[in-house]
């Protein structure tokens, strides 16, 4: 391919593609994400393809095959954010979405649909007897402000030459034609964009922090290790318009004055390393990333680094000593990473999703952005919404909406119609939420104020059967593995608090124990080395300043209120319904259960280990957990 | 030396990174995509050739999950115990492996070489929870009884590959 050498070449490319495009009057998106690719959505696309050939339709897979005429184009597209409801079709231009297609439904979507331009109503999404035909219409979406993920789901998550027929690397172009690096960097003071990745740092003053270092050498980092469990935003961006995040990237190098950049990205995350390394393939063949781009002085390039398994990583000392191929520790802070940052040389480092919202900035202005969100925390915030909820998937709301929102007109409330009890935001650094706080507008300072935080956006919605307890215990136990060792209040408290947590589930505890852990948590949030310790005892804290009654019923009576925990489970066999046959003495493992043939039998609590073989046995149904 | 390591992929697998010590964890990376593991010739290998100290290339081997120092099964099923998983009930899916297989936390491959069961802590696929991956293939929306199948299909598949 030839590369682009001028601004007048980028925008005719750009346009033919635009024509080209408009030229398929059917798009068939397949949602092609990690979700949908688990439900099947690959051979979806097979089927399709296969189906057309065969009926002999003219159908376009790439923007580069041109076409005299009307076409229709056949697309693998990134993440819908509905996985739960994958394999996602989306068919335009009417807007229809088809939720867990098979193989075998292809067919009547091809004839119905694409031929006949008549919706399936058997495929549509339906909640409480009404059906949605379009995507618009479904309150999942209608309720949403898609627009770092605008493009997820609509255009072909592997092609370049659909980003730019929908417009991308055109802001790239007004930075580098139009603009000098200062004027990015007003236009990104304007919008006050903070962070996303947690802390909520305003993301100009980090680039204007390296843009002042003097040293020649300067990098732009992308922190891709989206460790926090239950959040998956950036997989998604990363997966489905991985193309955005190179031009955010791309802005910020030419803000700063840096010309190499690293994608750190989670090893968990396959399908993303090979989007992405596919689009830095493109970006380079085009002339839109390497040496003199589009014909300027402005040179950068891009290198993806595979995590290897470690949380600690996604800190950014540690992140940063992770590419230079060391042990993921992080290290004392001064010096920044502003500062000195990757080899020692000043360093941007931004998560996913707050370069992906730089191109958007820079094209329609920092003013435009402001007007979205609240005065402290412009713009949108999307959420991966997980738990038990109906709706799990991803999201994208303005910032300042309220729990209550996003948890019943969304997620369209809770799973199976249980009661409410509880968010974890921010993952294991993060608090929990309760009922009092549903109608609270989230923003990073409100969280912040209620012992939460936004974190990289993980929203973990659990309802009256999670023991709160339990989910302290949980997200100790990761932070403890997680711990890299470093310094002692993380790798001596971390472990301190779980083995008191889990004594507690065990039904050991003692009264002084949670004064105990108080102490803990403070010593530790204020003495550990990073953020991964600082924040470890968050849902400790919050837990029991929401939960206390639970943990007391926990120690004093020796009693799990949601019949959670394992070990504080009593299983009796009831002397009314129990016939003596013996059946279950010959089913425990542990000869925990006596009796006589014909009388009640009954269990031995000191030698029960709770495995419940009993109960499946039980004819009379007369054992039960209590 | 033992025949486990084939040396001159070792040294392809170097000169891609132009034996550069930055991108050890790269190199190892590679390495283990090609054995499963990391077979223990790798790291005098590996150290000699890159200039550095072998408990430096220990250092960074064990430091990142990841890594693995023993031989991995051929099918290696991930279970997930993220958030998201472990409140949709992902430890009884986890356990109904272990028993089927006959593992636990102490011993997480089974004899035959043919499984491993780990943890992660989290795939991303929250929306599919539970969730587990077989090698690289994502399963979602899992049961104890759907695992179970899937075992069932996995070593049916291998009866016949033998047969």
């Amino acid at each position: 391919m030839q590369k682009l050498k001028s601004q007048q070449e980028l925008q005719a490319k750009s346009l033919f593609y635009k024509e080209t495009l408009a030229k398929q009057k059917v798009k068939i998106l397949v949602c092609a994400g990690t979700a949908c690719v688990a439900s099947g959505a690959l051979a979806i696309y097979d089927t399709f393809l296969k189906l057309l050939q065969e009926k002999d339709i003219d159908c376009q897979l790439t923007l580069d095959d041109e076409k005299e005429k009307e076409s229709i184009g056949l697309k693998r597209s990134g993440c819908h954010g509905f996985c739960e409801m994958g394999p996602l079709v989306r068919i335009e231009p009417w807007g229809y979405l088809y939720v867990k297609v098979k193989p075998e439904d292809c067919e009547e979507i091809v004839d119905v649909t694409v031929l006949g331009g008549r919706c399936l109503d058997r495929l549509t999404y339906q909640t409480e007897g009404k059906a949605y035909k379009t995507q618009e219409d479904i309150p999942f979406y209608k309720r949403q402000h898609r627009l770092v993920l605008q493009n997820c789901g609509h255009i072909d998550a592997n092609s370049l030459d659909e980003y730019l027929a929908f417009g991308g690397y055109r802001t790239l172009e007004k930075a580098l034609f139009e603009m000098t690096p200062e004027d990015v960097l007003k236009e990104m003071d304007i919008a006050n964009l903070r962070g996303r990745g947690g802390g909520g740092f305003p993301t100009a003053r980090k680039w204007r922090q390296v843009r002042r270092q003097t040293a020649e050498k300067k990098y732009v980092v992308c922190n891709g290790d989206e460790g926090d469990p239950g959040a998956f935003m950036d997989r998604s961006i990363m997966e489905s318009d991985p193309h955005r995040l190179l031009e955010g990237m791309m802005l910020a190098a030419y803000a700063v004055g840096s010309d190499e950049g690293y994608i750190y990205v989670r090893a968990e995350y396959p399908l993303a390393v090979t989007r992405l390394n596919r689009a830095i393939k493109q970006a380079e063949e085009m002339g839109i990333l390497g040496d003199n781009i589009l014909g300027t002085d402005f040179s950068f390039k891009i290198h993806i680094n595979r995590g290897a398994g470690a949380f600690v990583c996604g800190e950014g000392s540690a992140l940063t000593a992770s590419i230079e191929g060391k042990r993921g520790f992080p290290r004392v802070k001064p010096p920044r990473t502003v500062e000195q940052g990757l080899f020692d040389k000043p360093t941007v480092l931004n998560n996913v999703e707050t370069f992906a919202n730089v191109p958007m900035i820079i094209e329609k202005g920092g003013q435009w952005f402001r007007s979205i969100g609240t005065d402290n925390s412009p713009g949108t915030k999307a959420f991966a919404l997980t738990g038990n909820i109906a709706n799990t998937g991803l999201i994208e709301v303005p910032m300042g909406i309220t729990l209550r929102e996003i948890i019943y007109d969304i997620g369209g409330g809770m799973r199976g119609g249980a009661e409410f009890k509880a968010v974890q935001i921010g993952g294991p650094s993060g608090g929990c939420l309760t009922r009092e706080h549903l109608d609270l507008p989230l923003d990073f300072d409100n969280l912040q104020s209620a012992g939460a935080m936004i974190g990289s956006g993980g929203l973990v919605v659990m309802d009256e059967h999670t023991c709160m307890v339990e989910v302290a215990r949980f997200f100790m136990g990761f932070t403890q593995n997680e711990s890299c060792g470093k310094c002692i209040p993380c790798r001596e408290g971390t472990k301190r608090m779980l083995e008191i947590l889990e004594r507690i589930v065990a039904g050991q505890g003692e009264l002084a124990d949670m004064d105990l852990l108080l102490e803990l948590a403070d010593t530790v949030s204020s003495a550990a080395l990073c953020g991964l310790g600082k924040t470890a005892p968050s849902p400790i804290l919050s837990t029991i300043k929401y939960f206390r009654d639970e943990y007391e019923a926990h120690i004093v009576d020796k009693k799990c209120p949601t019949k959670n925990c394992q070990k504080l489970k009593m299983i009796v066999i009831d002397p009314q319904l129990c016939k003596g046959c013996s059946k279950c003495t010959r089913v425990c493992p542990v000869s925990a259960i006596s009796g006589k043939i014909k009388d009640p039998y009954v269990i031995d609590q000191t030698k029960c280990i709770k495995c419940g073989a009993c109960i499946e046995t039980c004819p009379f149904g007369a054992i039960k957990e209590d | 030396m033992s025949q486990v390591c084939d040396y001159r992929k070792l040294d392809e697998i170097l000169e891609k990174h132009r034996y550069d010590s930055a991108s050890i964890i790269a190199i190892l990376q590679e390495t283990q995509e090609e054995y499963h593991y990391l077979p223990r010739e790798a790291f005098d290998y590996y150290a000699q050739k890159l200039k550095m100290p072998i408990a430096k290339v220990f250092s960074i081997a064990t430091f990142y999950e990841n890594f693995s120092l023993e031989p991995k099964g051929k099918y290696v099923i991930k279970v997930c115990d993220g958030t998201a998983c472990h409140v949709r009930k992902s430890i009884p899916v986890l356990e109904r492996l272990r028993k089927e297989l006959g593992l636990s936390e102490g011993k997480v491959t089974t004899d035959d070489q043919l499984f491993t069961v780990e943890i992660v802590s989290c795939l991303g696929a929250c929306g599919l929870a539970p969730a587990i991956t077989v090698n690289e293939k994502v399963i979602g929306l899992l049961t104890p009884d759907k695992a179970a199948e899937i075992l069932a299909e996995l070593k049916e598949g291998e009866s016949h590959a033998k047969a």
